[in-house]
């Protein structure tokens, strides 16, 4: 077919320049490829940017939202401190307030009174006044009895001097000593003289012999709270005599004599057996004044 | 020879024993003829017959040897050595009572001297012996005892401890309710003497209930009892504030003080010693005395005696002002400073006037009032001249100059002040000048008269050294005052005076 032929010989005389056409540009293939890549790898670079800017913007974004909120949240939370610190600082210092006038009042009241500190202290000068008064009566008191006990033991031995001295009253012949005729009046031991009887005085010595052990001799008795500790034994040792009827009864002594009269009587009868008997009655008077010598 | 002949010259002997030990006895109660008897060698003599068949004999030895042995320690010693303690001792258990009294009696002598013999007595076994003596019906055998144990225990806290071991005490309280004066005051002396030592014996005497019994006896009339009662209880309550308050509960107060005013002036003298010791404990026991009125008797007591007397009040009221400042201000309205000024001016023993000056100290030292009040008594001269005596005792000046610095610390009284101010030593007048350097430059009227009075000058005439605390002083009292008053009175003035005189051209 000369179609085809055509065609073919179409085809072969255009296809040098087909091919020239279609290589036309392998001379610079390799560079149009290099910036084909550089460009392409810009525009990629680009696309990339933009996604990445795009995504910066978007993260910027989303921070700051989270960011403000946060910083708000905590904003929040300080001011809310900060009005809570602000009430209790005002609080405490009404707190400060009332516990200072309390504790002031309370001080001033009850533990550093000073109306109290005062009465007291005048209380204390009172007290000081009325004991000493007390104490001045009570002294009184004493020194009355004292004097009183006194002058009652100074008129005491008056009159025992008076009981002694009954032989110097005056009589009507001769006036005594204390009724000299140049006095006005009697002397008071004159009167005291006439006024006291007479009293048979009463020897103290014998009182102690007859004494049982063990009690105090009245000649040294006084009154019993002006004795000192352990006179009343040495006192006792005084009387040694006393000392040996220890061993013996308290009537020794009258036992004694009974005994001895009893013997005497005894060897008078016998002898009165053997002599005769009108010799009795001086003998037996000898022996009664003998016995009474013994006693 | 007859039975009678035999009998006869044992009889004789017997009287001739008894003459020679009631002979010594007599001559052994006057003091010349002791040393005479000792040297003609007594003691040995006396040693068998205490051993005599006849108890009086025996007795009458006894005490003639207790009189020896009272009279003088080396007699006491030769009784200790002699070996007479165990034999008195084990017949003191056996015999009667007339011998125990005449044992006790020896006992009591030997004791009294020292703390050895005492001990000697104690070893040979005579505490128990005594113990038993208590149990007598006897009272002059438990009086004896009692007056023997006392002696005993009164040297040191040993021998009371070993007389309360041997359980004397209840038997003493005992005796305490006995109705014989004379048992009584020495009850009261032997727990008195047992007590003193340490708490824990006066613990003991408290247990068996002795303060209640020596609290009745307190209104007794008899002085002597007196006496040795206020001794017990004071002895008892120094130890410690337990054993004071109870001294206290037993209610003496009101009673005690009344005792204050008693003729014997050693009851009077116990009764303050009784209450200084129950006033050193404590603030409160403090109050409750003083508010049973006892500060005027004690003041009133302190001005009746002279002496050693008065040194129980003196020191009570120190330690009553040394509490608390209200206590010391009772003190002072009690007129309590003009009474130990009279006391200072009055005694002439150091001890006394360095308690004086405490108790002054603790007086002045609380606050500006209390100093005063010691000021206005002029009592700071006073202790300033004590201080400065070369013849006080060291104890004496160490206290005056402490009481002084206390109360000048305190003291704002600018004409109390102004005296110190000439003859002071630097140590005590930088303390006054201090004191006046905080009071001046607030009064005009107290810098008026400090200037008019001369105080001033002698400010000026005073040397101190530039930067010592005195110069820091004397420049703040000089910055109280106008320049040309302080120029006016600085020394060598009119010569300075003089001098621009001379160097002044008239223009």
């Amino acid at each position: 077919d000369m179609v085809e032929l055509l065609k073919i010989g179409s085809e072969i005389t255009e296809f040098p320049k087909e091919l020239f056409y279609r290589n036309r540009f392998e001379d610079t293939r390799q560079r149009e490829n290099q910036v084909a890549t550089q460009i392409q790898s810009w525009f990629r670079a680009c696309k990339v940017r933009a996604y990445l800017s795009h995504l910066h913007k978007k993260a910027i974004i989303i921070q700051k939202i989270w960011r403000g909120f946060t910083a708000r949240a905590r904003v929040r939370q300080m001011v809310k401190a900060a009005y809570f610190i602000m009430k209790m600082n005002f609080y405490e210092e009404m707190a400060v307030r009332i516990q200072r006038r309390w504790r002031g009042f309370f001080q001033r009241k009850y533990i550093h009174n000073f109306y109290a500190r005062k009465s007291y202290l005048e209380g204390v000068a009172i007290k000081n006044i009325l004991v000493r008064r007390k104490l001045d009566k009570l002294n009184e008191v004493q020194k009355r009895e004292r004097d009183c006990r006194a002058m009652v033991k100074e008129q005491e031995g008056k009159v025992y001097q008076a009981q002694r001295l009954h032989h110097l009253m005056s009589t009507k012949q001769c006036p005594g000593v204390f009724n000299s005729p140049f006095r006005q009046a009697p002397h008071e031991m004159e009167l005291l003289l006439r006024q006291v009887k007479y009293q048979v005085p009463t020897r103290l010595a014998p009182r102690g012999r007859v004494r049982p052990q063990g009690t105090p001799s009245p000649t040294n008795s006084r009154t019993c709270c002006s004795r000192e500790p352990g006179e009343v034994w040495e006192q006792q040792v005084q009387c040694p005599d006393l000392m040996l009827s220890l061993q013996t009864s308290y009537t020794y002594l009258e036992e004694a004599q009974n005994q001895l009269q009893q013997q005497e009587t005894v060897r008078v009868r016998t002898e009165t057996h053997t002599v005769c008997t009108h010799n009795d009655t001086p003998t037996h008077k000898i022996m009664l004044q003998k016995s009474y010598h013994i006693h | 020879m007859s039975q009678r002949q035999i009998i006869q010259v044992f009889e004789q002997y017997q009287k001739s024993r008894m003459q020679f030990v009631q002979t010594v006895a007599d001559l052994a109660s006057r003091p010349i003829n002791i040393e005479i008897l000792q040297n003609a060698g007594v003691m040995s003599m006396l040693r068998p017959l205490l051993l005599d068949v006849v108890p009086s004999i025996q007795q009458t030895a006894a005490l003639a040897l207790g009189r020896l042995a009272d009279h003088s320690d080396d007699l006491a010693e030769a009784v200790v050595k002699e070996d007479i303690l165990p034999q008195l001792v084990q017949s003191l258990v056996s015999q009667n009572r007339f011998y125990k009294k005449a044992a006790a009696f020896v006992l009591r002598a030997v004791a009294k001297h020292s703390p050895e013999l005492a001990q000697a007595v104690v070893a040979c076994g005579g505490v128990g012996a005594l113990v038993l003596c208590l149990e007598e019906f006897d009272p002059g055998v438990k009086e004896a005892a009692t007056w023997a144990l006392g002696y005993i225990a009164r040297h040191n806290a040993m021998l009371s401890q070993s007389v309360v071991d041997a359980g004397a005490v209840p038997l003493l309280v005992l005796c305490l309710l006995e109705p014989e004066i004379a048992l009584k005051r020495i009850a009261a002396s032997t727990l008195s003497d047992i007590c003193k030592h340490t708490p824990e014996l006066a613990q003991t005497v408290v247990d068996t209930g002795a303060i209640a019994h020596l609290a009745q006896m307190i209104l007794n009339p008899d002085a002597k009892l007196k006496r040795q009662v206020f001794s017990a209880l004071s002895q008892i309550s120094k130890h410690s504030v337990s054993l004071a308050e109870m001294v206290i509960e037993a209610e003496i107060f009101p009673a005690a003080l009344a005792s204050l005013r008693d003729q014997d002036e050693y009851v009077r003298k116990n009764v303050a010693t009784l209450m200084r010791e129950v006033v050193k404990h404590s603030p409160e026991l403090s109050q409750l005395i003083i508010n049973y009125g006892a500060l005027s008797g004690v003041i009133d007591y302190v001005n009746d005696c002279r002496g050693n007397l008065r040194l129980p009040g003196i020191m009570m009221l120190g330690y009553v002002a040394a509490h608390s400042e209200t206590l010391a201000m009772a003190v002072i309205i009690s007129k309590g400073v003009p009474q130990l000024g009279l006391c200072l001016a009055e005694e002439s023993e150091h001890h006394i006037k360095a308690a004086t000056v405490w108790s002054i100290g603790q007086i002045g030292h609380h606050t500006p009032e209390h100093a005063k009040a010691v000021a206005t008594a002029h009592l700071l001269p006073k202790l300033l001249e004590l201080y400065m005596d070369a013849s006080s005792s060291e104890d004496l000046q160490a206290k005056s100059k402490k009481a002084l610095k206390s109360i000048l610390q305190k003291c704002t009284h600018v004409p109390g002040l102004e005296p110190l101010l000439y003859d002071a030593p630097s140590n005590i007048l930088k303390h006054v000048v201090c004191q006046f350097s905080k009071v001046l430059p607030h009064d005009s009227k107290a810098r008026r008269l400090f200037v008019t009075s001369g105080g001033l000058k002698k400010v000026q005439e005073i040397e101190a050294e530039p930067g010592s605390a005195l110069q820091e002083h004397i420049n703040a009292i000089n910055g109280c005052f106008p320049e040309e008053l302080v120029r006016y009175y600085t020394p060598g003035y009119s010569e300075a005076l003089l001098e621009r005189l001379d160097n002044y051209q008239s223009a």
